[in-house]
């Protein structure tokens, strides 16, 4: 066991403004970033804003940029940096900030709001239902998602672009949506409702150009992009250029 | 008078983990206004970490199973303690509330034939536990979570509100239950009753701002007490608000002294200490060695168990794939079982390099299998350990994981005793799991029980329309003034200088895990009581720095409070049980008694108007009272053997 002391950079402020403050602290083996920012408070900042919860990288409440790279704090161990380094920790920067580290992720819940949810199967009562384990994998694969929301941090379209979040549900609520529109029984179809499409239309799908940011981010090394947006797009390209489908619109539309 | 912003609802939910999320629905579907309030964010609560699966008896791997062999498991696993009519309607009902999550769109993992998939796990006799991959209660969550969103935009359709009748207050606290009848809440009228629940005073963590929700029903779901350990499972919500809460406002806890260690915490980095290494490592084929690479379980089989367990390598490894002509392996003994043999290992200088025992999968299944089955375990090892599972065995030890002990609760009903308006369920309600929790049945239990709590909530406020208990003014203001007491305790002078409340919980953490710990022994509990003691005058002069807005030293100033509370009352409880069942194991006593079969202790607060000056240690705050159990219905005894009967109870319980 060897102990040394690092030193860090912690953004301090409110809605107002503030500043990265310097400090030095104590760490020790095995430990993570969210260790020595709990050691801070104890130590040097009893004030100090943070969310955080499990802290077994399963709820996904200590989310923040170190370094400038939107990481979970307690997932993210000391020793990946140089003893050296001076390690920054700055809050969420795609979102208003409350307090130091603490941002308004109200976004992410509005947004979870605006996509319709899983309809049931009509016809199939509670234990009735009967899935294939390989038609569940994907869709399986989206729900793993911890909602730390550093996908919704990280993308371009919003991180930069205030005003792009009015009609884009970044890439978790998109990843909703397909993981909806792959469950083996969801009957939206059956009710009219066409999950790509909406994808398309209301939710800002046209925005994202797969630059993969937000699977690089992921925590839980979820492919978003290639499994999630990717397949989207296609089905959505597939409908507005497919010639059959075209001609199919066409010949619809012709029937009173 | 402070003036706080007041609201009306119908059912107040406190907490947003699974009973409380499974409460709201419920009441909001009855047509109760609910509204719902949590310490962290929606979707974050401690549900999320339950990694092994959820307890149902649907037959689905092993069509032997039903709700009987489910009711014996968690009858034998709670040491006969259990609250029977509970384990009763667990055992019944847990199917169906499985089945309604995958209406909701829950994604279970399947078998073969397209069902859910059940896993075996330790104390349950067949394979039971539905699960996805081990990332269970994160599903049970999400899918709560999603279906409050449904039932949010069906009101934003017909109301074009979405929190008209469901709201989450996010990020909030609860500090006190508001009753009727006076200043005390003890009045009330002899028409009325006893003090009826009037509502909640809460503060926002964002703002520091206080308010009140009046409402004639409070569901509290506030999870565990943890916290108070040093070595635990548990996330910072857990510092017992809801058994404080209830406690404060006049609702006995029973049950306190039984605290569930889980055998298998991370026991290196000291950082991550105590961090679940889920049971399914065990149940999908782990097995436990000691330094010298002996499978040990197989010299911890106790007498009850005996005829239960296999008593050989061979015959263990047999079970896996031919369950019905052999025996399960004693990994898959009841927790507390398994915590204390491990903890007997190390005693004895076979632990491993960093004080636990190793636990290993490397050997007994692929790579490729253990990273599809265990997918959480291999990455949290690999990222806080650098331990790859796959090639090299766990070192792991016992976590303070779970209180059964609780608020007491009408089994049927979920209504606390002796509080008209105030329900509990999930971890924060006592009796259901008896001495000890078998893995599986604490998500069943949010489930069950949340889901009636929910509804005998709404129809008692239902019931209460037009005659809603009047939010005592001088209430809230005293509850202002105590929640407000750390920004203020230097100036008050009080003898000695002002507190640092991290110190403080962390010589609590320390005293609770070294004095009333996984063994007990009779003089360190009454050590314990006059460290309680002693913290308890030290936080009231607890202060703070800084300003009310999202000021986490304040936060833990106020909790305090609660983890003093349940702390003592863990301690009071555990020395006055002179015997060791399940999660409550003494030294100086260490055999399970017949003659405490059928007794609960219960705690209530010594002060009944709520008030918390008491210090001196040998009275404390906590009075303890013994209570007979009721008898166990005859046709439920009868699905039990008598030659297994007579190893718990009584005579006299046997031939009545």
């Amino acid at each position: 066991m060897s102990s040394y002391e690092a030193r860090l950079k912690v953004w301090r402020g409110d809605e107002q403004g503030g500043g990265l403050r310097d400090f030095t602290v104590e760490v020790n083996d095995g430990e993570v970033v969210l260790d020595i920012v709990h050691r801070l408070q104890a130590t040097q900042a009893p004030d100090l804003a943070v969310r955080w919860n499990c802290k077994a990288g399963k709820c996904g409440s200590c989310s923040a940029e170190i370094n400038g790279r939107p990481r979970l704090m307690c997932m993210t161990r000391m020793s990946v940096f140089d003893r050296a380094e001076t390690i920054t920790i700055t809050p969420l920067r795609a979102f208003p900030v409350i307090r130091d580290l603490v941002t308004d992720v109200g976004f992410n819940y509005q947004k979870a709001r605006e996509v319709p949810a899983f309809v049931p199967p009509a016809g199939l009562g509670p234990g009735e239902y009967r899935m294939a384990q390989e038609d569940v994998d994907r869709s399986q694969e989206f729900r793993k998602c911890i909602e730390c929301f550093l996908c919704q941090d990280t993308c371009h379209v919003v991180r930069d672009h205030e005003e792009n979040k009015q009609a884009f549900a970044g890439p978790r609520f998109l990843m909703r949506i397909a993981e909806l529109d792959m469950h083996p029984l969801d009957a939206a179809a059956e009710r009219g409702l066409d999950r790509g499409r909406t994808a398309q239309d209301e939710h800002g799908l046209g925005y994202c150009n797969i630059t993969k940011c937000c699977t690089e981010v992921c925590p839980e090394g979820i492919k978003i992009t290639d499994n999630a947006l990717i397949p989207m797009k296609e089905r959505a390209v597939d409908r507005k250029y497919d010639p059959l489908v075209w001609l199919g619109s066409k010949i619809r539309r012709r029937t009173p | 008078m402070s003036v706080v912003d007041r609201q009306e609802w119908d059912v107040v939910v406190v907490g947003a983990g699974g009973a409380g999320l499974r409460a709201a629905i419920e009441a909001r579907e009855r047509g109760a206004r609910t509204a719902v309030i949590c310490k962290s964010l929606f979707g974050k609560a401690h549900t999320v970490m339950a990694e092994g699966g959820i307890a149902a008896a649907m037959a689905n791997v092993n069509e032997r199973d039903s709700w009987q062999v489910h009711f014996r498991d968690t009858m034998r696993g709670g040491k006969f303690l259990n609250q029977w009519r509970m384990a009763e309607l667990l055992a019944h009902e847990a199917p169906d509330r499985v089945w309604e999550l995958e209406t909701w769109g829950a994604l279970f993992d399947r078998t073969k034939d397209g069902r859910i998939s059940q896993r075996n796990f330790g104390g349950h006799e067949y394979p039971r536990l539905a699960h996805v991959g081990d990332r269970t209660g994160l599903e049970l969550i999400r899918t709560l979570q999603q279906e409050i969103v449904v039932l949010q935009q069906e009101d934003f359709e017909e109301t074009g509100e979405y929190e008209s009748r469901l709201k989450v207050f996010q990020e909030c606290t609860v500090t006190r239950i508001l009753k009727d009848g006076g200043p005390s809440g003890t009045g009330g009228t002899p028409a009325e009753g006893p003090g009826r629940v009037s509502g909640v005073f809460a503060y926002e963590r964002e703002s520091g701002r206080f308010f009140v929700l009046e409402a004639p029903a409070v569901v509290l779901a506030t999870g565990g007490i943890g916290k108070s350990f040093k070595v635990t499972s548990n996330s910072w919500e857990y510092t017992g608000d809801g058994h404080a809460l209830a406690l404060l406002a006049g609702a006995p806890l029973m049950n306190m002294e039984f605290v569930q260690f889980h055998p298998t915490g991370m026991a290196w980095p000291p950082s991550v200490k105590g961090i679940l290494v889920t049971e399914s490592v065990r149940g999908d084929g782990g097995v436990l060695m000691n330094s010298e690479g002996k499978r040990f379980m197989f010299d911890y089989i106790p007498d009850v168990f005996k005829e239960k367990y296999a008593e050989s390598e061979e015959e263990a490894d047999r079970w896996y794939e031919d369950p019905d002509n052999n025996r399960r392996p004693p990994e898959l003994l009841p927790r507390d079982e398994v915590a204390r043999a491990i903890n007997a290992e190390v005693k004895e200088g076979r632990g491993s390099p960093h004080g636990g025992v190793f636990l290993d999968v490397s050997t007994r299944m692929p790579a490729e299998v253990i990273r599809r089955r265990l997918p959480s375990m291999y990455h949290q090892f690999k990222e806080l350990a650098d331990v790859d599972i796959t090639a090299e065995a766990m070192e792991v030890g016992p976590t303070c994981h779970y209180v059964m002990g609780g608020v007491a609760v009408d089994s049927d009903t979920a209504a606390a005793r002796g509080v008209p308006g105030l329900y509990a369920a999930g971890e924060v309600a006592g009796g259901m799991h008896g001495s000890n929790r078998l893995g599986g049945n604490s998500l069943s239990d949010l489930l069950v029980f949340g889901r009636r709590a929910g509804w005998h909530a709404a129809e008692y406020a239902e019931a209460s329309a037009g005659r809603r208990p009047p939010v005592d003014d001088s209430q809230i203001d005293m509850a202002a003034a105590e929640a407000l007491r750390p920004f203020s305790a230097e100036r008050e002078g009080e003898a000695g200088p002002p507190e640092n409340a991290y110190t403080l919980h962390q010589e609590l953490q320390q005293a609770m895990n070294d004095l009333v710990g996984i063994i007990r022994r009779e003089g360190e509990m009454e050590q314990a009581l006059h460290k309680l003691a002693e913290l308890r005058v030290r936080a009231r002069r607890a202060g703070v720095e800084g300003h009310r807005q999202f000021n986490p030293g304040w936060h833990l100033a106020l909790d305090l409070r609660n983890m003093l509370l349940v702390s003592e009352c863990v301690a009071r409880a555990a020395l006055e049980r002179t015997e060791s069942r399940g999660g409550h194991t003494r030294e100086d006593h260490p055999t399970m008694d017949r003659a405490w079969r059928n007794v609960s202790l219960l705690c209530a607060l010594a002060d009944p108007t709520g008030g918390l000056a008491a210090t001196d240690p040998a009275r404390g705050q906590i009075r303890l009272t013994r209570e007979t159990t009721d008898p166990i219905r005859p046709d439920l005894l009868a699905l039990f053997e008598k030659e297994e009967l007579v190893k718990y109870l009584a005579e006299e319980e046997l031939y009545e």
